[in-house]
């Protein structure tokens, strides 16, 4: 087993350092300190600048022109475009490319043509709806949107919340329940159209995250061609369940990238900020925060690196990457914590990025499964199967 | 909690933009006839946060702003939207001088 980063790697690594250090972080010190989106004009010219390193578009398949990165090494660089101001849920503000919706790769060659195809080649906008009211953490049992079939329609009715980008896509994939007595195998993935009648946007819903609106949706008789299928019909919920696994590797990666920059202010800081006629480098209590941060630091990396590995080999990660966004979303919260502690008075204050992650970085532990339905999913692994 | 924004207008004069707070938020401009003709936000890069944005109303009178009202929102940015969504949902377009705003990268809004 080898734990060090290939020639490649480190190239491609560096290369995105310099990108985030030298064109992302100079930006922010012009924007609002929960901005999101860059400017048109800059974020037209780092996109070029991406296109013209070979980088855009970094969670593309190779097969529909992506560049065809392992996902260890994605993982790194996710590690690295996470080292700013908005890093967290706006890596790089979307310059290399968004990241889509992956289950379309499994669609049909009409709905590629469709759907796929236009949203690569940055024409169409989707989102992915599977919370409801009732629930997220459950879909087999929270989902209560129903499609019945009408000829050769399916009419949907029903509601999704805390949706991302419904208000501004052009279509979305969603799921809702097509045989209510089969609980997961009664639920169907459709693809729906935004100006469709019976698609409403009702509200959003304002949280930690100043710069982002998820939204409250309500479907009144949305009707969906049959061909608006995705996947068969009552299987819906594997779609569903396989890009949350998935979800999960890049997601701690974010997370990691974040506290590292955390980790770093915090050494800087403390060599330059002297209470008492010494520098709080020099103090225990200060050492000791800085050391629990690089613990919890390198314990995330390993596993997110781990459960990479382990999905790029193509075995079972599910409990591995459940593993990685448990910890690396729980550890990161406390490395920003204690980064901001030494800070001081600065680091709760708008002028630095701390605050904001310290924001941020609390949905991390809620988002993509909290961090209860983690330990539940490794539970299952450890106790229903055999043991190595 | 209701979405819109339903505080109460302030005639906007010296004396009324030196009471207020220093805090984050977002504010309406309306026209003497009661039209509203911008929506803004103070963020975390203003000085004194809404009293330097509508300081900055009463120095450039473009627009003939007769009126304010105003909400402390730390979620600025997002109410922010949720305002500009909601007007195009009522007016079927943004407020006249809001052309700081990219209609196409508005998000839509259906509030029933």
């Amino acid at each position: 087993m080898d734990l060090r980063m290939s020639d490649e790697q480190n190239l491609i690594i560096d290369q995105i350092r310099r990108f985030v250090r030298e064109e992302i972080v100079p930006l922010e010190a012009h924007l609002d300190p929960d901005a999101s989106e860059l400017p048109q004009e800059d974020h037209a010219r780092l996109v070029a600048m991406v296109k013209a390193m070979g980088f855009y578009g970094l969670d593309i398949p190779a097969e529909f022109g992506g560049p065809g990165i392992d996902l260890v090494t994605r993982t790194l660089i996710a590690v690295e475009m996470s080292q700013h101001r908005a890093g967290l849920y706006a890596p790089c503000y979307g310059v290399f490319g968004a990241v889509g919706l992956a289950q379309l790769y499994e669609a049909n060659e009409d709905q590629k043509q469709r759907y796929l195809a236009p949203m690569l080649r940055g024409e169409k906008r989707g989102f992915f709806g599977l919370t409801e009211p009732s629930g997220g953490s459950d879909p087999a049992r929270a989902i209560q949107t129903t499609a019945v079939r009408d000829g050769k329609d399916w009419v949907i009715n029903g509601s999704k919340t805390f949706i991302s980008n419904a208000d501004k896509a052009d279509f979305g994939i969603i799921f809702a329940r097509t045989d209510a007595s089969k609980g997961r195998g009664g639920i169907t993935c459709f693809i729906v159209d935004t100006d469709m009648p019976g698609f409403y946007v009702r509200r959003i819903i304002h949280t930690l995250r100043s710069g982002h609106c998820p939204v409250e949706m309500q479907f009144e008789n949305l009707r969906v061609p049959h061909e608006n299928v995705l996947g068969e019909v009552n299987k819906g919920f594997a779609i569903a369940n396989d890009r949350l696994s998935r979800q999960r590797i890049p997601y701690a990666a974010g997370c990691i990238g974040v506290a590292v920059k955390a980790q770093e202010m915090a050494i800087e800081y403390s060599k330059i900020r002297h209470t008492f006629g010494a520098p709080l480098a020099t103090r225990q209590a200060v050492q000791w925060m800085i050391v629990d941060n690089e613990i919890d630091i390198r314990t995330s990396l390993w596993l997110t690196l781990a459960a990479a590995e382990k999905a790029e080999r193509g075995e079972p990660f599910r409990t591995e990457a459940a593993m990685a966004k448990l910890v690396a979303s729980e550890a990161s919260g406390r490395v920003v914590d204690r980064a901001m502690q030494i800070h001081g008075g600065n680091g709760v204050a708008k002028d630095l990025p701390l605050e904001r992650w310290f924001r941020e970085i609390r949905i991390r532990r809620v988002g993509e499964g909290p961090s209860e339905i983690q330990r539940l999913i490794m539970a299952r692994d450890l106790i229903g199967g055999s043991y190595h | 909690m209701g979405i819109r924004l339903e505080k109460p207008w302030i005639d906007l004069n010296e004396a009324a933009v030196r009471n207020l707070p220093g805090q984050l938020g977002v504010y309406q401009l309306a026209e003497p006839n009661g039209t509203i003709f911008y929506i803004g936000y103070a963020g975390g890069r203003t000085l004194f946060g809404l009293r330097s944005e509508l300081e900055r109303w009463l120095k450039d009178r473009s627009g003939n702003p007769a009126r304010f009202r105003y909400e402390i929102n730390m979620q600025y940015i997002s109410r922010h939207q949720e305002l500009l969504m909601l007007h195009v949902a009522d007016f079927g377009a943004l407020p006249l001088a809001n052309n700081d705003v990219d209609p196409q990268k508005l998000g839509r809004l259906h509030p029933g």
